[in-house]
């Protein structure tokens, strides 16, 4: 207590801080000082990323619907009224367009909503995806034909702006697919009740849709394209990667040939993930003869990229188990491979796990490659039916499908896209809270 | 307590390989059996892609075949693919912003792709537009000549473009710099502008006979040089698709793009558009002829493929079908400018009439 006191006081220490001194320390709080400002920087950065990303694709999760009662005429849909499937289904989408129009115009007739609108204008403002909507209802449900039915429609990309203030009567001047008494509508059907923002499932589990109807696109069928992938990834990365490395750190002689591996991985590692992308399309697709756009394809593909970093983990995973559970192991009588499968592999499992983990996640968010296997453009329409549709049927892959939002024309898909951005980090925050966890929890040190 | 865990782990680990030697099986045997294809594939133009796409989800909810896979990459990248060969791992069909080259053709047939259907499908306009609240502009081709052609001739001279700005070009501008963004050269878009804009406005000067005469009456050089872009960075080549273009004219509000009429028709709330010899682009105009910057587009089928691809037929008849490629079509409504001899193209798809005038 009595040196704390007399330190306060510095006049008659003896202790005196040369002007050398005073300079390291000051280097040393400028060099801290520096520190914290590269940290504050870097979190700065990565609240304006995710502010930017939740601002711009939250939208993406809500979508403007209409509720209307479609009478489902059966003058219009079967003409001979026998109920006959076939029959009803060579009434095409374009048959069912007048119906709704039918329908809108009714409800404009009911709630009193003054309107100069022709039914075909009015029923524009519905999504083109409504006809097909209702088709597929009909054809599930033939016996519903003559009666009423209350549908939830999704309405096209322009009401929906207008909804989420993307579009205001401003910006519609010279935009022909909207017009003024159009909003004047949507404004006194919102007040009515029937126009309603919601959540938006079928955005997370829908198909993609073509550039007419961005209001309909979802990422679920390139979400399926991309598990199949991950599955491809992870049967053939995990088991090559921990066997190479396995044999290369316990097995393996030290000479000349497994040095230049060893390089030769590290260097792979280092590679660019489209070079991996032209050789899966000259070795896969143009040799092998394998199907384009296919997920298997997509997956060997990605399994090159992540071996080097499977193998680099898993190796430096195997190294840092202590060699004294080799000799205790060997010791009391093991083989080499009992010693390895029954105590060094299980021990260094955690950090094997982590690793593989880390290398699928970011196979996960890898884009460059797939473009050159035939993964971007109108593709994920179709939901594949069963293993073998999934793994070789034309599929893309939840980065490929936000790269090709992100090109089309209609502002939507642009807000699709960033939409998509928010569900693929979900996944691979997922990803990496496992392999965060993994590690916590079975990670021993020596 | 670490040991018990350490043996669970195993236990996970052991039914992990066994699950992926059984999913290694599984892949094995679905790529040893390629499965025969049931979907039609195309390939080509981002031009034509958001009209393939709207034509494959209609026909994907109307029929029972699935849904046509739709991939871009250029019409030169989809006729490359196309004339790969014959055969289920090849595309069915290409989508193009041009018409086929006898050179593609050739090679076409020396992998044994010999009988093409061609059909065009529509024609698509080619806009100048520039920022919502910037200046307006009404160009004629020559301006567009005057201001981004690599030489042009001042007095009676043939000189390195001088111009810096849209008023040095022509009196009637205003005085903003020349910032051009056009298209790159692996685009089938960047031919059309060279063709009907630059070489109109070339010939339309008088400045193509000068080249020709300084070219000892070489016709193919003065088109060379009336065609020739400036590259002092006045004029900026974009490989990439329209909402690159966007994006720099967002970011250069003197910047001047060149876009096809269905981006701008989504995008009036950024761009205004500048009328061309005193027409503004629209459907309407393009069709009776008045707008000049337009081209035809087309998609090319394999006519082996039809028969053995479930669909490919029908998806064809189907993209040429009054309701779809029609004046009121859905794909008229996205901003193509339907055929007028749409009938014609109608019987060439449904009788399956080959290239080359014969067979």
């Amino acid at each position: 207590m009595t040196d704390m006191s007399n330190s306060t006081t510095p006049q008659n220490s003896l202790l005196r801080q040369d002007a050398r001194t005073i300079r390291r320390n000051r280097a040393e709080t400028r060099f801290k000082a520096y520190g914290v400002a590269a940290i504050s920087v870097g979190l700065l950065m990565l609240v304006i990323l995710l502010v930017t990303i939740i601002g711009r694709g939250a939208g993406a999760f809500q979508q403007t619907f209409l509720t209307l009662d479609v009478q489902l005429l059966e003058a219009k849909l079967d003409k001979k009224g026998n109920r006959d499937l076939e029959d009803i289904k060579k009434v095409s989408t374009f048959g069912y367009a007048p119906l709704m129009a039918a329908a809108l115009e009714k409800k404009v007739a009911q709630s009193d909503v003054e309107s100069d609108l022709k039914p075909k204008e009015m029923a524009a403002l519905l999504s083109k995806d409504a006809a097909a909507q209702l088709r597929d209802f009909v054809l599930a449900n033939p016996d519903l034909i003559g009666t009423s039915v209350e549908f939830r429609f999704l309405t096209n990309s322009r009401v929906d702006g207008y909804m989420k203030g993307r579009v205001t009567r401003a910006s519609i001047a010279n935009d022909k697919s909207i017009n003024a008494e159009q909003l004047d509508l949507v404004d006194a059907l919102i007040k009515d009740g029937a126009l309603e923002k919601r959540f938006n499932l079928a955005f997370i589990t829908g198909a993609d849709a073509s550039d007419a109807r961005p209001e309909a696109a979802g990422m679920g069928v390139s979400m399926i394209g991309s598990l199949f992938m991950m599955l491809v990834v992870l049967a053939l990365a995990l088991p090559i990667g921990v066997a190479a490395s396995i044999y290369l750190e316990e097995f393996a002689p030290k000479n000349w040939i497994t040095d230049i591996i060893e390089v030769n991985i590290s260097n792979l590692a280092a590679v660019p993930s489209i070079v991996f992308g032209i050789l899966g399309l000259a070795v896969f697709i143009n040799y092998m003869h394998l199907p384009n756009s296919a997920p298997l394809v997509g997956g060997l593909v990605l399994t090159l990229m992540t071996l080097p970093t499977i193998i680099i983990s898993t190796r430096a995973s195997l190294k840092s188990v202590p060699p004294s559970i080799r000799d205790a192991a060997l010791g009391v009588g093991a083989s080499k491979m009992q010693s390895v499968f029954h105590h060094v592999l299980p021990l260094a499992a955690p950090g094997i796990l982590t690793g593989t983990i880390i290398g699928l996640a970011q196979a996960l968010g890898e884009t460059a490659p797939l473009l050159l296997i035939g993964m971007v453009g109108f593709i994920a329409s179709n939901a594949p039916d069963g293993i073998a549709s999934g793994l070789m049927d034309p599929n893309s892959a939840m980065p490929a499908q936000i790269y090709e939002w992100a090109k089309r024309a209609d502002p939507a898909f642009y807000e699709r896209a960033w939409g998509g951005i928010i569900i693929l980090l979900v996944f691979l925050i997922t990803m990496n809270a496992i392999a965060v966890m993994l590690r916590r929890r079975f990670e021993r040190r020596w | 307590m670490g040991v018990v865990k350490n043996s669970k782990l195993t236990g996970d680990i052991m039914s992990l390989v066994k699950i992926t030697t059984s999913a290694l099986a599984i892949s094995a045997v679905c790529a040893t059996a390629a499965v025969a294809r049931d979907q039609v594939q195309v390939a080509g133009s981002s031009t034509v892609l958001p009209y393939a796409s709207i034509v494959a989800e209609a026909f994907g909810e109307n029929f029972d075949f699935p849904t046509p896979v739709v991939e871009s990459g250029g019409s030169s990248a989809g006729l490359k693919r196309f004339c790969e060969g014959v055969g289920e791992n090849t595309i069915d069909v290409a989508n193009a912003s041009r018409k086929i080259k006898e050179k593609e053709v050739k090679a076409c047939a020396e992998n044994g792709v010999t009988d093409i259907i061609e059909v065009r499908i529509g024609y698509d306009g080619i806009v100048f537009a520039s920022d919502i609240n910037g200046n307006s502009f009404e160009f004629t081709p020559e301006d567009w000549y005057k201001a981004l052609s690599e030489t042009i001739v001042v007095d009676g001279e043939i000189v390195a473009n001088p111009n810096k700005n849209w008023n040095e070009v022509n009196a009637s501008f205003p005085d903003q710099p020349i910032q051009a963004y056009i298209p790159g050269t692996k685009h089938g878009t960047r031919e059309v502008f060279e063709e009907k804009v630059i070489l109109a406005g070339c010939e339309a000067t008088g400045d193509f006979e000068a080249f020709k005469a300084a070219n000892g009456d070489d016709k193919k050089a003065a088109e060379k040089a009336c065609i020739a872009i400036r590259t002092d960075g006045k004029s900026v080549d974009i490989d990439g698709d329209y909402t690159e273009t966007l994006a720099r004219i967002e970011s250069n509000k003197d910047g001047i793009g060149v876009f096809g009429l269905a981006f701008y028709e989504n995008n009036t709330d950024k761009l205004s558009v500048a009328t061309m010899s005193g027409v503004v682009p629209s459907v309407e105009s393009i069709s009776t002829g008045e707008y000049p910057v337009s081209r035809p587009l087309f998609f090319y089928v394999k006519k082996a493929h039809i028969g053995v691809i479930p669909g490919l037929k029908e998806y064809a008849e189907f993209f040429v079908a009054d309701e779809i490629a029609g004046p009121d079509g859905p794909l008229a409504e996205y901003g193509l400018v339907s055929d007028p001899e749409l009938a014609t193209v109608q019987s060439t798809v449904a009788e399956e009439t080959v290239m080359g005038g014969g067979s």
